[in-house]
């Protein structure tokens, strides 16, 4: 409930169904609510991260209706009636995803902060085109920003997966 | 990844690639950061920042916040203890009152940059929070700004804080924004420069620059009824968080509790408390949890940058290619509040090569900008920027190969250090011979033709390195694995690096390690995560806790066994006397229940620290047209006495190159004219992208570090070091020009290329 004064019209929290990682959830979501803030402080998936709120890291990345999105420019009552797809959503029953296998096998991170919205974006990346050059990987992936690894790692990752996929496997949502 | 390595027995887990221990929970989302903390019924915190780099504050009315619905606290500096004459434990940057601590937390009379912190609030939930904090009144009264070291030095300029003295200076009692003189003298450097045949001095700047973790600063605290403060943060130094809050709230250490979550980068960024103290002001006058985050603006704004400097340096040179003496001044910006890695540009200079004469000198100045912290090898780029940029000159000037000159002169075993001690085993030669023999070295660079130019440059780099107190605890379970609580926070694959060596010292699979980052509860206290020291530190306390506990073992099997404790050989993991022969496994389980202590703990400081050398080499385009410099080919060669977990030593010089070329090319705080900051966002803070770099080729050399049972030297921090000058040096090499100030935009590059055609009378020169 909101404590903000003055209420106004319009501004009244309200019910969101969505499909989020393949489960049907109904959230209370404030008007002002990106779908990040939804996802991390209402249904606690906290692996898709906030370090700029403005778009511009990519640290928030989710796949929204097959589409790749910074989760942070997104409103929570956007999503309404669609299909949200985390880094939780990823790997399944305890088996990694082939992308957090390359990426843990390539030593393609640090702290590991940015490294759900590298692998939801390359995800994105590999449904669009499964077969990117160096220079594709590197283009798709100049919207997250990693500070530790100099990205060398996170683009062989990339290429590691590609390399070994079957297509389709790594169909988002 | 190219290793050079001495002969060595490779049998053991050091040296090998195991996946690290906290992989899975990273790249699944699941490990919990900073940012990620969350206690029941908790608010949220957010600041009031200041609009002025430099006002006095007339009045503060928070009525209007305090009565908004939701709002459960408001706090000002009336809520924090004045901490007197108290010293701030010293970090990489150095000691301080825990004053200026105090004043940076939360502003007094006076704000002293963009951002600084006036009051904060506690709401149920940020945006309340954040309306709130709109409705706190301040009264400003603006007072001029002083936005660079040399301007702050100048006659007349506004002082920020009127109680300032020069520490080792000769100012004597008068006003002053320069907190401490440094000057650090060895041999004739008069006679050096003397018998030089080429003297070449230059100036240079640096902008002031951010670490740029991903991951801002966020505290979860909550101050129990009980007095004892609970606290979740992202840290690299959870019990310098403990000794800070101690020191700032005045309440005992045993009454702190810090649990240091994951981290989400530091770079040094992180080596000190930022949050904790607002929030549990806040905490204390809610009665509830308080979390805070940061959001990336307040992170450029008021968070500690690494200085912006001016640097002037002076070489001397025979035409047969030796150094006769170097001269540097250093005018270091510590931000608004005094304490800079001043104290480092002695080594750092006068550490890039072998000298007898040499003169550092420099000043530690205070300007309206954010109190600066510790960013990987501070004040080292700084000088290596400066001294190989006249190096590059200086060959250019008696025509020598730059790498020829380089071993000539590079410092060695016996060569002399800014303290007057000498060097011990050290491995810039070998640096120096590896790059020499490199794929890139020895490649022909295809030099272009305009307006598309290439250039090669390389340049050195030098960092001492850290030791210190270090602690681990490690429990042998009954399943035969090993519990090793670690007393450093892993910021990049120290789980791992430092069980590998326990694993070797014990004779055991580094998979049957289960490493732990410790609270301050669970661990004595334990030095920082910095000052590349963690892999050689905890690392050398985690192999005498092996052979430690190999002790244990060795005399619950003799009492078992009833024989004598010397009777018993232990050999790689594998425990015998006479017939009788157990595995570690087995030793665990005939000795569960037995009552014999399986776990030991140990902490103490760690001396015999190995500095580490590095050389770089970068391949540059740049577009005369427009300016744009860029990287097309990158090798970082580095000793690292021992490379004990090899991706994660490459990733480091990887990563600190990345973060070198972009403190060259692109990043830099850009401040109006009233000291305004004008790009606090990751969009105008141009840190380097996928999109900007090549592939980071790296050449790990190991020389042994002679104190250190594998050999290992700190590794993460000498990678920034070489780029700037590495850089600088192959844009001269490519168009011609010397660009002195950083970083080298195209704006920056357009104008020096527009300068050296006008003087040379032709775009086409060269």
């Amino acid at each position: 409930m909101s404590t903000r004064e003055p209420r106004e019209e319009g501004r009244a929290a309200r019910i969101v169904e969505a499909t989020i990682n393949g489960d049907d959830r109904g959230v209370l979501v404030q008007p002002w609510q990106t779908l990040l803030e939804v996802l991390r402080d209402s249904l606690s998936l906290t692996g898709s991260k906030e370090c700029c709120g403005n778009g511009n890291c990519g640290a928030c990345a989710v796949i929204l209706d097959g589409r790749l999105v910074n989760s942070c420019l997104v409103l929570g009552v956007e999503v309404a009636g669609s299909d949200v797809r985390t880094i939780e959503g990823f790997g399944s029953s305890g088996r990694l995803d082939p992308l957090q296998q390359a990426f843990l096998e390539s030593a393609a991170f640090q702290c590991g902060v940015c490294t759900p919205g590298f692998i939801v974006a390359a995800s994105a990346l590999l449904h669009a085109n499964p077969t990117p050059t160096e220079r594709d990987i590197r283009w798709w992936l100049a919207g997250n920003l990693c500070r530790c690894t100099g990205y060398d790692k996170i683009v062989r990752a990339v290429q590691s997966a590609a390399s070994s996929l079957p297509e389709r496997e790594v169909a988002p949502g | 990844l190219t290793i050079i390595q001495p002969r060595v027995d490779r049998a053991g887990p050091v040296g090998t690639s195991p996946l690290r221990h906290d992989g899975v929970d990273k790249v699944t989302g699941r490990a919990l950061y900073g940012i990620d903390a969350s206690m029941p019924n908790m608010l949220i915190g957010k600041v009031l920042r200041s609009p002025h780099a430099h006002a006095r504050i007339i009045s503060i009315d928070t009525r209007r916040a305090q009565s908004m619905r939701g709002v459960h606290a408001v706090v000002t500096w009336k809520d924090l203890p004045d901490p007197g004459d108290q010293m701030l434990a010293a970090n990489e940057q150095g000691e301080a009152p825990i004053r200026f601590k105090a004043l940076n937390m939360i502003a007094r009379d006076k704000v002293l940059y963009h951002g600084h912190a006036i009051a904060a609030i506690a709401a149920v939930d940020g945006q309340t929070a954040e309306e709130a904090v709109k409705r706190i009144d301040v009264l400003y009264e603006e007072l001029p700004a002083v936005m660079d070291a040399r301007a702050a030095m100048a006659v007349g300029a506004a002082i920020l804080d009127p109680e300032l003295r020069t520490r080792n200076g000769a100012a004597g009692d008068r006003l002053t924004n320069v907190a401490l003189h440094m000057r650090v003298l060895a041999g004739d450097v008069e006679r050096g420069f003397a018998e030089a045949d080429v003297v070449i001095e230059r100036e240079f700047t640096t902008s002031t620059i951010h670490q740029g973790y991903l991951e801002p600063h966020a505290a979860t605290v909550y101050w129990r009824p009980d007095g004892h403060l609970l606290v979740e943060t992202s840290t690299q130094a959870q019990f310098g968080v403990r000794s800070e809050l101690a020191g700032l709230l005045q309440i005992p250490p045993s009454q702190i509790h810090v649990t240091p979550l994951e981290i989400g980068g530091g770079f040094g960024g992180k080596t000190t408390s930022w949050l904790e103290t607002l929030a549990a002001l806040l905490s204390r006058a809610s009665g509830r949890p308080v979390k805070m985050v940061m959001n990336r603006a307040e992170v450029l704004l008021a968070s500690g940058p690494a200085p912006g400097a001016y640097l002037r340096a002076k070489i001397g040179a025979t035409n047969a290619g030796k150094i006769t003496a170097m001269q540097v001044y250093a005018a270091v910006e510590a931000g608004a509040f005094p304490s800079s890695p001043l104290p480092r540009v002695a080594h750092c200079a006068a550490g890039l090569y072998d000298l007898n004469n040499f003169l550092i000198e420099g000043d530690e100045v205070l300007v309206n900008k954010p109190k600066t912290t510790a960013y990987r090898a501070p004040a080292s780029p700084h000088c290596s920027f400066a001294v190989e940029s006249v190096v590059d000159e200086l060959c250019r000037s008696i025509g020598q190969d730059p790498l020829a000159f380089r071993l000539a002169n590079a410092p060695k075993e016996g060569s002399l250090r800014a303290d007057g001690s000498r060097f011990e085993r050290i491995g810039m030669v070998e640096c120096l011979e590896a790059a020499q023999s490199s794929a890139h070295w020895r490649s022909t660079l295809d030099r272009g033709s305009r307006p598309i130019r290439r250039g090669r440059g390389i340049a050195g780099g030098f960092w001492i390195n850290g030791g210190g107190l270090s602690s681990v605890t490690a429990r042998l379970n009954t399943d035969g694995t090993v519990t090793l609580l670690e007393g450093s926070p892993d910021i990049g694959g120290t789980r791992t690096s430092i069980a590998l060596q326990f694993a070797e010292t014990l004779g055991m699979a580094v998979a049957d390690v289960h490493p732990i980052v410790a609270d301050t509860d669970s661990i004595p206290t334990s030095g920082m995560t910095g000052g590349s020291r963690t892999t050689f530190a905890t690392g050398y306390i985690a192999h005498r806790a092996a052979l430690a506990l190999r002790e244990r073992v060795i005399a619950g099997l003799a009492k078992l066994w009833a024989v004598s404790h010397d009777d018993v050989r232990a050999d790689s993991g594998l425990f015998t006397a006479g017939s009788r022969a157990a595995t570690l496994k087995v030793a665990a389980q005939l000795l569960a229940g037995s009552g014999v202590d399986l776990s030991v703990t140990l902490s103490d400081r760690v001396p015999g620290v190995g500095p580490a050398y590095a050389v770089h080499i970068a391949d540059v385009e740049v577009d005369e047209e427009t300016g744009r410099t860029r990287v097309i080919r990158y090798t970082a060669v580095q000793d690292v006495g021992r490379a004990v977990y090899p991706p994660y030593v490459e990733s480091q010089l990887q990563g600190g190159a990345a973060q070198g070329i972009g403190w060259a090319l692109h990043e830099g705080y850009w401040y109006d004219s009233q000291g305004r900051l004008k790009n606090a966002s990751l969009l105008d803070y141009r840190m380097p992208t996928a999109l900007d770099l090549p592939m980071i080729e790296t050449i790990v050399v190991e020389v042994p570090n002679p104190h250190h049972p594998y050999g290992v030297r700190g590794v993460g921090e000498v990678p920034i070091v070489p780029p700037l000058a590495a850089i600088a040096n192959a844009i001269r090499d490519a168009v011609g020009v010397r660009v002195t100030d950083l970083p080298i935009t195209p704006a920056r590059l357009s104008a020096a290329l527009a300068a050296r055609d006008g003087t040379q009378g032709g775009a086409t020169a060269q």
